[in-house]
């Protein structure tokens, strides 16, 4: 047993640009503690609810973060729909839908990237974040935005996508497909690759529930867990089953996100097949009055929202519990006893996202 | 566990050139319903103020005594929801990209209405 | 609307209702808070894959609310949270950042009217 170092990680640290601070404990090369704290980049969003009125809020929603800029957008629109009564018309349902799995494939894609940037294999980065560009343009030519997209309103979308466009939509997730599927093989085959991820890492399916993961990382433990069940905007319509590993490790998390864009692709698939004509919009007047829970799967899991209104134009209270919040106790557990030189993969593999996490 | 995987990958991209724009030399063109920036319609615009009240970002400002419409370009987070208010639809949202720039520029508009445009003038009471 | 369930408890039922809801499977999905007249009103939401619950609590200027981190383990970041941006005394968290969880520089911002020591 050697002397014990505390090593501090972050707020600048190899792993991506986003401040998070860790002290890590260590004995020779081995982790035995990390401390996490935050709060850099605390922004006060959920305060600043009592500036902005209720629609405002939409905008101030979607720009929580600008990786799941739509589904935070989506999830505050729709508790504010549940406490209005507002049913949104089903057009507009299956297009949330489309973009929320839109931006489930851009994300994976992203998170793909980094993953391999931190395993150090550049070639592999690049290629992922080349096939996101083509993501990122089906988004700009559908709602205006690469990133924020100002899309989703309450009672519905703001902009509609024409027939036309859905079937380039498709051809282009065609092209991507083949593309895609080149790659992942050199994820989940090379031996450069496998070194870094197998059996690293491993949260065991008790450990997970016991630590409350959500999302991809409680899915590679093998939890049966995904909001899309429930059958929220037109995920109720489609044919949908979680994507589960057993392995709980850094290899298991990584074929569960490779196989989400598959699964991704073929909800789009779904949904423009199925998608009926008609209004994309609602008009909502009055103010809200109530309070709601809202909980649906954004791409780094579960995220619950907490809408409170008073009756008046200004809300109470919207509180966002996001999927980073969840996993970072299963992040502290997952570190102890790895190695230092591991420290860095193991924390993309919650697929942190620190601007979430504090508002 | 195999290895040279990504060759296959590689080799195409080595007969396929850049995937990449050569920026300055070359654009990356907008697509028809890209967001660029808030382009006003002077003329029809009633100074109601509208669009300055519901800008989640507090870019817009409107002085209705000197008819001046102004914009913060660098506050502006081009969501067109002013655009979407507008009861004159004097506002729009076009896809060219506000031009980087090195201060904070704040574009104003006066009101070039020609006096005679009764009905405009009318509006304004009707509106506030 | 549809509805939910929320359960108004007093604060010193709420160990046991939580262990209740942990011996019958049930995960801690977030712990919320928010101002109401003279406190801060909390509630734990649980989920069962196929029910979600929410326990409510208000805690009064001057409580002292007793930490659910030794039955789910995982609740300490909230606790911390809440601690620091509502000012709510919880009591006996496990780890307890002490006010060091977020770098920032106004005291329980989120309850800024009433000052730190008031609820």
């Amino acid at each position: 047993m050697g002397k014990e170092t505390v090593i501090p990680f972050g707020p600048q640290h190899p792993v991506l640009p986003e401040p998070i601070h860790l002290d890590l404990v260590l004995e020779d090369e081995t982790v035995v503690e990390a401390i996490p704290s935050i709060g850099y980049i605390h922004r006060g969003l959920e305060k600043l609810v009592e500036k902005k009125d209720y629609q405002q809020y939409t905008y101030v929603a979607e720009r929580i973060c600008g990786i799941c800029s739509f589904m935070h957008g989506m999830g505050y629109c729709m508790s504010i729909e549940s406490i209005m009564g507002v049913q949104v018309p089903e057009r507009a349902e299956f297009l949330r839908t489309i973009w929320a799995e839109l931006s489930r494939i851009h994300s994976h894609m992203l998170w793909l990237g980094l993953l391999a940037d931190a395993l150090g294999f550049e070639s592999l980065f690049m290629h992922s974040w080349r096939l996101r560009e083509q993501i990122l343009d089906i988004f700009e030519e559908t709602t205006g935005g690469r990133v924020i997209f100002s899309v989703c309103d309450i009672g519905g979308v703001r902009r509609d996508i024409d027939s036309e466009t859905l079937k380039k939509i498709t051809s282009i997730l065609d092209g991507f497909e083949k593309e895609y599927s080149e790659i992942t093989k050199v994820f989940l085959n090379d031996s450069s690759v496998i070194l870094r991820t197998q059996g690293l890492g491993v949260l065991s399916k008790q450990a997970a529930f016991e630590l409350g993961a959500v999302g991809p990382m409680a899915r590679a433990s093998g939890i049966d867990i995904d909001m899309r069940k429930s059958g929220y905007a037109a995920y109720g319509k489609l044919k949908i089953e979680p994507i589960l590993e057993t392995a709980g490790d850094c290899y298991a998390r990584t074929s569960v996100r490779i196989r989400e864009v598959f699964q991704s692709i073929d909800l789009i698939r779904q949904c423009i097949a199925m998608i009926p004509e008609g209004e994309i919009k609602v008009k909502v007047s009055g103010n809200p009055n109530g309070e709601y829970f809202t909980r649906l799967e954004q791409p780094r899991g579960e995220v619950l929202y907490y809408v409170k209104a008073n009756g008046t134009k200004f809300l109470d209270r919207v509180r966002v519990r996001t999927p980073t919040f969840a996993n970072i106790p299963a992040l502290l557990e997952t570190l102890k006893g790895c190695q230092l030189a591991d420290v860095p993969v193991l924390i993309l593999t919650i697929d942190p996202c620190i601007s979430c996490t504090e508002r | 566990m195999s290895f040279f995987t990504m060759t296959k990958t590689l080799i195409k991209s080595i007969f396929h050139g850049p995937y990449t724009v050569q920026y300055p030399l070359e654009k990356k063109g907008s697509f028809p319903a890209s967001r660029g920036r808030i382009e006003i319609n002077i003329e029809d615009c009633i100074f109601c103020g509208l669009c300055a009240r519901r800008c989640p970002s507090n870019a817009i400002n409107v002085v209705k005594a000197e008819s001046l419409w102004s914009i913060n370009r660098l506050r502006c987070i081009q969501c067109s929801y002013c655009s979407e208010v507008c009861p004159k639809k004097c506002l729009k949202m076009n896809n060219i990209y506000t031009a980087p720039s090195f201060e904070n520029v704040e574009d104003e508009y006066r009101n070039a209405r020609v006096s005679d445009n009764k009905e405009n003038n009318r509006n304004i009471a009707g509106a506030c | 609307m549809a509805q939910q369930t929320i359960n108004t408890i007093s604060p010193n039922e709420l160990l046991a209702y939580a262990l209740r809801l942990k011996n019958a499977n049930y995960r801690l999905v977030a712990i919320s808070s928010s101002n109401v007249e003279n406190g801060i009103e909390m509630s734990y939401s649980f989920d069962s894959g196929n029910d979600f619950v929410n326990l409510r609590i208000i805690a009064r200027p001057g409580d002292e609310i007793e930490s659910i981190s030794s039955i789910y383990s995982y609740s300490f970041l909230y606790e911390n949270e809440i601690k620091e941006l509502f000012g709510v005394n919880i009591t006996g968290i496990s780890p307890d950042y002490k006010d060091k969880l977020y770098r920032i520089s106004v005291k329980t911002p989120f309850n800024a009217k009433e000052g730190d020591n008031n609820g």
